[in-house]
């Protein structure tokens, strides 16, 4: 099981939290302007490395908040903040 | 005089690669070797190559549940499962080699009135569509698995279930040992610890060969089969795909005397589970919720999905967990595969079957195969386009495909 790092709680067990994916997907500006492709891209295409990726956790069974942590997909080590 | 663990016969050789080949094939799996197979039965194409990583059939093909049914919702995914199931049926006769292909029935459970709902429409649609299956009652249920807990104690009652005669399972290895050996004997070359780094490309952007652990290699097509590594290998072709890698895991219990012989699914406290022909029991449930490509999940996904086995049948409260493991399965948004052409010329993809693939291993073969051959999708796989995420043509077995992926 994972231990998370939540920024408010400290570290907390996973099953205390739901996962949201990919980090950093935001909304079209304007929406009415994509095409369907830009548009899939935005509701479908994400990232999906063999490494390091930023994702998005909710605690969900805590404090209830959402914060980001770059985690390794192959080991699993969680950091706080992006690499580099 | 005789050894008495003399190595029997090997079934296909290890090759080294040569040059270039008509057709690479990346991953050696058994949608892969199943890809080759029919290649070369089919259509002729034998200058083909089967590149994997690792060593055959270690992947997904070692590690699923080795359920097989068809009894998919919708007409898309009714029709290339059930395609699938057909060759199941006939494929020991066409590969020579016994797959212990077990159709003992599969048998999806209902809990509550959206279950019994979602069960009935179903099964009416999978008739329509040619597919065996009928809609069991409580009492037919224990009749049928007389071990299983149908009455109302549980906290989801069994309300009934959805009942696929000609489901089953098979041997997974067998299953890949008989395609491998049959691909061998048309002359594909199957090649192990040989990674796919990179791809040569030609000047219009088109692929004419692989770069590989062991060399570059020159390809007329090829052809990802790589399921849970998919989308590292199209990241380097940068084509992006909707797919998400997860940890998916599954366990089996110490050997035990024959108590089930049906495939039980059970979507609302989520837990699969046959007995294997050796006396395992052998269970599976959902992936877990993050991406991951280290092939171990979290215990608490195996505690939960051993929880709902439990609740279904007390009898194996006293069973042991003799190991668990995980695989790496590509998710898609829609719950369907990925199969056909892609926006690189001379490259095709078949991914994205999920939590679900081992049951589409002959057909997937087939009709990437075929699609391979003709540089055109396969009537079966046009549905299956990577463009139905531009298009929105999705086809969304996500709660539709009698078990939750």
């Amino acid at each position: 099981m994972l231990l998370i790092p939540c920024p408010w709680c400290g570290d907390r067990p996973e099953t205390e939290f739901r996962y949201g994916g990919q980090a950093g997907i935001t909304f079209p500006a304007e929406p009415e302007s994509l095409d369907d492709a830009a548009w899939a891209g935005y509701l479908f295409m994400r990232d999906n490395p063999k490494g390091w990726f930023a994702e998005r956790w909710v605690h969900a069974a805590g404090c209830r908040r959402w914060f980001g942590v770059t985690r390794h997909t192959v080991t699993n080590e969680i950091l706080p903040e992006a690499p580099e | 005089m005789d050894r008495p663990f003399e190595h029997p016969g090997f079934l296909w050789e290890d090759r080294s690669p040569d040059g270039s080949y008509d057709v690479v094939i990346v991953g050696a799996g058994g949608h892969g070797l199943a890809t080759a197979y029919y290649l070369a039965a089919l259509h002729g194409v034998t200058s083909v190559a089967v590149l994997e990583r690792g060593w055959l059939a270690g992947g997904n093909m070692a590690r699923n549940t080795t359920i097989i049914r068809s009894n998919y919702l919708w007409d898309e995914s009714a029709a290339i499962y059930e395609h699938s199931l057909k060759l199941w049926e006939g494929l020991e006769e066409e590969l020579g080699y016994d797959v212990l292909f077990s159709r003992r029935g599969v048998l999806n459970l209902a809990h509550s009135l959206p279950d019994v709902r979602e069960g009935v429409r179903r099964v009416n649609a999978n008739r329509l569509n040619g597919v065996d299956a009928e809609w069991l009652t409580p009492d037919e249920i224990r009749k049928l698995v007389p071990i299983l807990d149908t009455s109302d104690a549980p906290r989801f009652p069994v309300l009934g279930g959805t009942f696929q005669p000609r489901g089953g399972i098979a041997k997974h290895d067998h299953v890949a040992w008989a395609f491998a050996r049959g691909a061998h004997a048309r002359g594909v070359h199957l090649i192990q610890n040989c990674e796919v780094t990179g791809f040569r490309r030609a000047p219009d952007g088109s692929v004419t060969g692989v770069e590989t652990s062991r060399g570059t290699i020159g390809a007329g097509r090829v052809a990802l089969c790589a399921a849970g590594h998919t989308s590292v290998l199209a990241a380097k072709l940068g084509i992006p795909l909707p797919l998400q890698s997860h940890p998916l895991q599954a366990l089996v219990s110490e050997l035990l005397e024959p108590v089930l012989d049906t495939v039980v699914m059970s979507n609302a406290v989520h837990v699969y589970v046959s007995q294997a022909h050796k006396g395992e029991l052998v269970m599976g449930a959902g992936i877990d919720a993050f991406n991951g490509y280290g092939q171990r999940g979290s215990f608490h996904v195996i505690e939960h999905q051993i929880a709902a086995a439990v609740e279904l049948f007390p009898i194996f409260a006293r069973a042991h967990v003799l190991r668990t493991w995980g695989g790496i399965v590509d998710v898609s948004p829609d719950a369907s595969p990925i199969l056909g052409l892609t926006p690189v010329g001379n490259v095709l993809i078949n991914c994205g079957w999920g939590t679900g693939g081992f049951k589409a291993t002959p057909g997937a073969g087939h009709v990437y195969a075929d699609t391979i051959a003709h540089g055109r999708p396969h009537p079966l796989a046009e549905p299956f386009a990577l463009e139905r995420f531009t298009t929105g043509a999705l086809i969304d077995e996500h709660g539709a495909a009698a078990v939750a992926h």
